[in-house]
């Protein structure tokens, strides 16, 4: 359906005059009501879910082809979702945890650094695929309609596949190291949820900029790089003065990362932090899901 | 800015029901409904993207270069442009019912591909609504959405999701669609390897098997081998038979001719005709023409032989309604018609050979081999017709030399005296011809086969 049906009754702002003629008559001549209307919508629409969820399949295509050609024409194929994140653990944990010896709250920093990688390069692979998804999807975007957010929605769907395998490492060090799953391993289930939803915020909203500001693909990596040394990956909160701890809060991350631990070594939840980072999450999807609606119009234009 | 009237509507709906007495009828049946379509492009953006750099420098340029713009403003047949911003359509209207097929034409830039873009809802109007009382499906392009890496079986389904396809459907249709691109044997292997002429096979197959109310084509049947192409062609007919209405952009008239039974014409972003097919395609033959296409002064031109006295003072190209035509259907009359004023009276022998745009001579009329008016009267000034009974030249531009004389020889002789374009019909009932690397002539011929 139209993107956001609630344009059939928005005045078209531009068109000087709407003929009143025309759509007086239009209930008499026409009596079933129209499959879908095209017109200008507003400044903002609406989200459109119900033609996002008549597109499922095709998300799930989508997701299913980035899987698929990722490790095409590689020799490993998907050992890499395994082996980048085991390689940057094993390099953190003999830089950070044996030279420079960063506390880890007690528990074997191997694990602790693991905990915090897994959701990070989750968040990392997410947003910077789909922020190029867009871009990279220019021939589809200029000769097919179909609900835009399927494109980015898709990176970030396929980023889930990596992370699956990914956690199998993490399943196999708590065994190593004697870590015990606890009842507290059921929230990852939301965590993980919750972190989808963020990285499909921000993703979605840098691959809307990414069309008409090409910027982005330059300054994104950057911006991750610093990001993940302002989250507490390598290092614990407690590393960091509590008179300063409310300013890492705000990265909704860092409530999601604490929460993954929690649920790993089986400590107690910081719910408060936690009902932050999910505020702070559906801020940011509702913004970015409203703002690339309003660019999306755009897109076939511009890209 | 934009000028909105309402004369303009009007004459739009007149040209609308031109041509179809049950206007009213159609009105309460139509799967289509268009109304005040506009679409605005700011030309700055049309540039590939820009970078934020770009957009501060904009700032400060943009308002020179609008003045710049408004200094040089140019008149014509290009879209409407002021400022920085152009509309590639304007004011369209127009209606189609059910299993109607509708053809568009129209020259580049009339805004063809926009209507199709903002049907297909892959752009938005900047003003106007359009109403479609159906399920769509756009056909812009043909493998949309294939991907190199994936197998034939993998690229059906990809690419019948990406036009809309639920997967339950794609499964369901799956072995008609391998039957249809003839691609059985290699089903899995990428389509990275396939030869272009089964890659065109398989994604114009996904395509027809989509089984929307309404269906948006762009110039897509230009590819794929002949026999392919009367496949998709069948096709496409099949799809209207069946009630689905489709709407068909093309360039190539012999197609609209044998698909459409309507057909509008866009120029210069505006609806310029709408009604029979054959009707609206006249008006974009003479759309075609400069003024004085179709007919040419020859006291001075730049292709007569050296040392020639100026005999021939004119020349003109006719068609079949008797009108001066710079452009000719294949298969119509043309009638080249010659004036000449000489010093004294003479029995004029006049010979023409055309050549294509190559140059390569394709054939010549001339009266010296005829001898139809050897006995005619002497004249000093008069016009001599020739009339070639049917132009079986395949489409495209041809030229024409002329040589005018008498029983002794030549005297005045001009190379590329008029240029004419002959423009495609449907001779063969198929919609197809011949592609001009082939030969610039058609022979009508009769097939039929026999036991060894």
């Amino acid at each position: 359906m139209k993107p956001g049906d609630n344009a059939l009754l928005a005045a078209d702002a531009d068109g000087p005059a709407a003929p009143a003629r025309a759509r007086g008559a239009a209930p008499i001549a026409q009596p079933r009501p129209p499959m879908l209307i095209i017109e200008s919508a507003g400044r903002w629409s609406g989200l459109d879910l119900r033609g996002l969820w008549a597109h499922r399949d095709l998300l799930y295509f989508l997701i299913w082809r980035d899987v698929k050609v990722r490790y095409k024409q590689t020799a490993l194929g998907i050992a890499w979702a395994v082996l980048q994140p085991l390689l940057t653990m094993l390099i953190f944990t003999a830089i950070f945890g044996r030279l420079a010896g960063v506390p880890s709250d007690g528990e074997p920093y191997a694990i602790f650094v693991y905990a915090g990688l897994l959701p990070w390069n989750f968040f990392n692979q997410a947003v910077t695929t789909s922020s190029n998804s867009l871009v990279g999807n220019a021939a589809l975007i200029t000769k097919v309609y179909f609900p835009r957010l399927v494109i980015p929605g898709a990176a970030v769907g396929a980023g889930l596949v990596d992370f699956a395998i990914a956690a199998v490492i993490m399943f196999a060090m708590m065994f190593y190291y004697g870590v015990a799953p606890g009842a507290g391993m059921l929230m990852l289930v939301p965590l993980m949820a919750l972190t989808t939803l963020f990285a499909a915020g921000v993703g979605m909203w840098m691959s809307a900029l990414n069309v008409k500001y090409r910027d982005v693909r330059y300054a994104l990596p950057f911006i991750l790089q610093i990001w993940m040394y302002v989250t507490p990956i390598i290092y614990p909160v407690s590393f960091i003065p509590a008179r300063w701890r409310w300013v890492l809060e705000l990265n909704p991350l860092c409530g999601i990362i604490q929460a993954f631990r929690a649920a790993v070594f089986g400590h107690a939840f910081d719910w408060r932090g936690l009902a932050l980072a999910a505020l702070i999450t559906t801020v940011v999807l509702v913004y970015a899901a409203l703002d690339f609606r309003r660019m999306e119009r755009e897109f076939a234009d511009i890209i | 800015m934009r000028r909105w009237t309402s004369v303009a509507w009007n004459a739009n709906s007149r040209i609308l029901f031109e041509g179809d007495g049950a206007a009213a009828a159609r009105v309460m049946e139509s799967i289509i409904k268009v109304e005040k379509l506009g679409k605005r492009y700011a030309i700055g953006r049309r540039e590939p993207y820009r970078t934020m750099r770009d957009s501060l420098t904009g700032a400060v340029t943009g308002p020179l270069r609008s003045l710049r713009a408004r200094l040089s403003r140019n008149g014509g047949g290009a879209p409407a442009a002021s400022n920085n911003h152009l509309w590639a359509l304007e004011d369209v209207s127009f209606e189609v019912a059910p299993g109607e097929v509708l053809g568009v034409i129209g020259r580049n830039g009339a805004g063809k591909s926009t209507l199709l873009k903002v049907l297909s809802r892959i752009t938005e109007p900047t003003t106007g609504r359009v109403e479609l009382y159906g399920r769509v499906a756009s056909l812009l392009e043909i493998g949309t959405g294939f991907h190199q890496e994936l197998t034939g079986r993998e690229n059906v389904y990809l690419s019948g999701a990406i036009m809309g396809m639920r997967r339950a459907e794609i499964a369901r249709k799956f072995d008609e669609i391998i039957a249809f691109a003839e691609i059985e044997d290699f089903v899995d292997t990428p389509v990275k390897r396939y030869s272009s002429g089964m890659y065109v096979r398989l994604a114009f197959a996904v395509a027809a098997h989509l089984e929307p109310e309404i269906l948006l084509v762009d110039e897509v049947l230009a590819v794929g081998d002949l026999a392919f192409q009367k496949k998709c062609l069948g096709k496409m007919g099949e799809v209207a038979r069946f009630g689905r209405t489709v709407l068909f952009v093309s360039h190539n008239m012999a197609a609209i001719e044998a698909l459409c039974t309507r057909c509008l014409r866009l120029s210069g972003g505006r609806l310029a005709a709408a009604g029979d097919p054959l009707a609206v395609m006249s008006g974009y033959v003479a759309e075609g023409l400069r003024p004085g296409a179709g007919t040419a002064a020859l006291d001075v031109h730049p292709g007569r032989r050296p040392g020639d006295t100026p005999t021939m003072t004119r020349v003109e190209l006719r068609g079949a309604d008797g009108a001066a035509a710079g452009a000719i259907r294949i298969g119509d009359p043309l009638e080249i018609r010659v004036a000449y004023r000489a010093q004294r009276p003479l029995r004029p022998v006049l010979g023409s050979v055309i050549r294509t745009g190559h140059g390569a001579a394709v054939f010549c009329v001339s009266d010296r081999f005829c001898g139809q008016l050897a006995e005619c009267a002497p004249r000093a000034e008069a016009m001599v017709v020739c009339r070639v009974e049917r132009l079986m030249l395949i489409p495209g531009t041809y030229a024409i030399n002329l040589w005018l004389g008498d029983a002794t020889g030549d005297f005045d002789v001009i190379f590329d005296a008029i240029a004419f374009e002959v423009l495609p019909a449907d001779l063969t009932g198929t919609g197809r011809l011949p592609p001009p690397n082939l030969g610039a002539v058609f022979c009508e011929a009769n097939w039929s086969i026999h036991d060894a």
